[in-house]
């Protein structure tokens, strides 16, 4: 409880002399509004219905996105990972592929989905496939010789070796890569929201901006922060509900 | 007690000359320019319990490995039942010496043996008694839920054991299945091994470098040479069974082919 006091003691300064200081005149209150101002803004967003609806909309295509990339991902990591040619093959088309901003991509997008959800989860899903790809390959390279041996003794064929052996041993370094890659979605539903698509948070930030409404628009940014950063939480005790009674085996592996 | 020349003892069971479980004839195995294995020839017969001992690096986990159709020879052919061994068959199961790695931390006990059963194909609804049976057998019934890092060692080598079981298998190859492990639970394991392998009616072919579990558990004793590897002298072990820790291992003819093999094989040989 000290710990906590302790800590919130920076912030609540902060925010004072904000406060303070844009009454005062000291800080152009206009720009950037004060303390009071966007908590009032904050709970009238819920209130009205509109921090709802635009989470919902950039939640909605960040997951979308994240769903799609992501699965992606971890098959074409799988063959990689299994099958050493087949990564060889590929390795210049990826590697030349891979550095292009997924920003870049927003007006590509826009030419073949026009506004709206599908274009917005299309370019989310190209930022998470890589690093879901890059992420399973190496956790399907790194799976322990001996399990890849007790099921060729068993026979498993293919199918069967994937799902009962190459996925669950790989899974705990891949949920690794899905807690990365739901911060990437996020991100980039925001910035294409910000950028080109009209729904969604980013795009509420844009018109708390251009109707001059600074306290609304810290207000989102404070909820996008919340939103962030519950998703990671909930992701880190899904994973530690899931692997942390059967002893972490990625750990293990070399 | 004097011993004859081990090699012109007759298998005595009156099946050598049935088609063997398992034949190597003329088998080489080489890396590169480097031999392994060279000039290997062995038939195990039905319900035969064979120990194959060596020095450490002399290929007895190659050979294993060649047995169990986990790599190919060089030269020479493995087969089971008359039937050329070119890949893994599901008869012939494989007990691992690193039990930690070769389990599915993922899966309960259970989990894991039903791993072999799935394999096999056996109904859902038919595993849940076959695995109680099993874990009863290697002495696990009541942890069917735990997960392997949550057991011992020589725990974690029982349900092994009870994976492989699993299989149904008709020959069981140990890669010095307990060289990890304390002289204790080694000890009680043995007896475990040796019961259940006799109960089960499997053919076993157990790979180990400690000459007095060779001699204790095997029907034969093979010992190896290296540098290449080749199978040297043969031991018809006499020993009545069931055996007994201390009994048979303070048996004269005991202690006679101990002191025969640790000839052929001293300590840092």
């Amino acid at each position: 409880m000290q710990r906590v006091l302790k800590g919130l003691l920076l912030p609540v300064m902060v925010l004072l002399f904000w406060e303070l200081s844009a009454r005062s005149g000291f800080l152009k209150a206009e720009s950037l509004s004060y303390p009071s101002a966007v908590f009032r803004a904050a709970f009238g967003i819920v209130a009205d219905g509109s921090l709802f609806k635009s989470a919902l909309e950039t939640f909605s295509a960040a997951v979308g996105g994240l769903a799609v990339g992501a699965a992606a991902g971890i098959l074409v990591g799988v063959a990689f990972g299994l099958v050493r040619t087949l990564a060889g093959l590929m390795r210049v088309s990826i590697e030349s592929l891979r550095p292009v901003p997924s920003v870049a991509l927003i007006p590509l997008a826009l030419l073949i989905h026009g506004y709206g959800f599908n274009m917005e989860s299309s370019i989310v899903a190209f930022s998470c496939f890589w690093p879901l790809l890059i992420i399973t390959e190496s956790a399907v390279r790194g799976i322990e010789p001996r399990l890849l041996e007790v099921s060729r003794v068993l026979k498993f064929g293919p199918m069967d070796r994937i799902l009962k052996i190459v996925l669950p041993a790989a899974l705990p370094r891949i949920f690794v890569g899905m807690r990365l890659a739901a911060a990437v979605s996020l991100v980039v539903a925001v910035t294409v929201e910000i950028t080109a698509n009209p729904m969604g948070l980013g795009y509420a930030l844009i018109v708390a901006q251009e109707s001059m409404r600074p306290d609304r628009m810290f207000a989102f940014i404070a909820w996008i922060g919340l939103i962030g950063w519950a998703l990671n939480a909930s992701l880190l005790r899904a994973q530690q509900r899931w692997f942390g009674k059967m002893g972490n085996w990625a750990e293990q592996s070399p | 007690m004097t011993l004859n020349p081990p090699y012109l003892v007759e298998p005595g069971r009156g099946l050598s000359h049935a088609t063997p479980v398992l034949a190597v004839t003329g088998l080489d195995y080489t890396v590169g320019a480097l031999n392994i294995l060279k000039g290997i020839s062995l038939a195990v017969h039905e319900k035969e319990f064979v120990c194959i001992v060596g020095a450490s690096g002399c290929g007895k986990t190659t050979l294993l490995r060649l047995l169990a159709g986990l790599i190919t020879p060089t030269t020479g052919r493995v087969e089971y039942r008359g039937r050329q061994v070119t890949g893994p068959e599901p008869e012939l199961a494989m007990v691992f010496q690193d039990y930690g790695k070769a389990l599915l931390p993922w899966r309960t006990v259970a989990g894991n043996v039903a791993l072999a059963l799935e394999a096999r194909r056996v109904p859902k609804d038919e595993r849940a008694p076959i695995i109680r049976q099993l874990l009863e057998r290697v002495g696990l019934d009541g942890r069917a839920d735990a997960y392997p890092v949550q057991l011992s060692g020589g725990m974690q080598q029982r349900v092994q054991i009870a994976r492989c079981m699993a299989q149904a298998p008709q020959v069981l190859l140990m890669d010095e299945p307990f060289g990890a492990l304390d002289a204790m639970t080694r000890q009680t394991l043995q007896d475990e091994v040796a019961r259940l392998c006799s109960d089960v009616g499997v053919t076993v072919v157990f790979i180990t470098h400690d000459l007095e579990e060779a001699i204790y558990l095997g029907d034969r004793v093979i010992s190896m040479d290296k540098h290449p590897g080749r199978l040297s002298e043969t031991l018809e072990i006499a020993l009545e069974r069931p055996r007994n820790q201390l009994t048979t291992r303070e048996d004269a003819r005991f202690l006679a082919y101990r002191h025969h093999l640790f000839n052929l094989l001293p300590p840092g040989h």
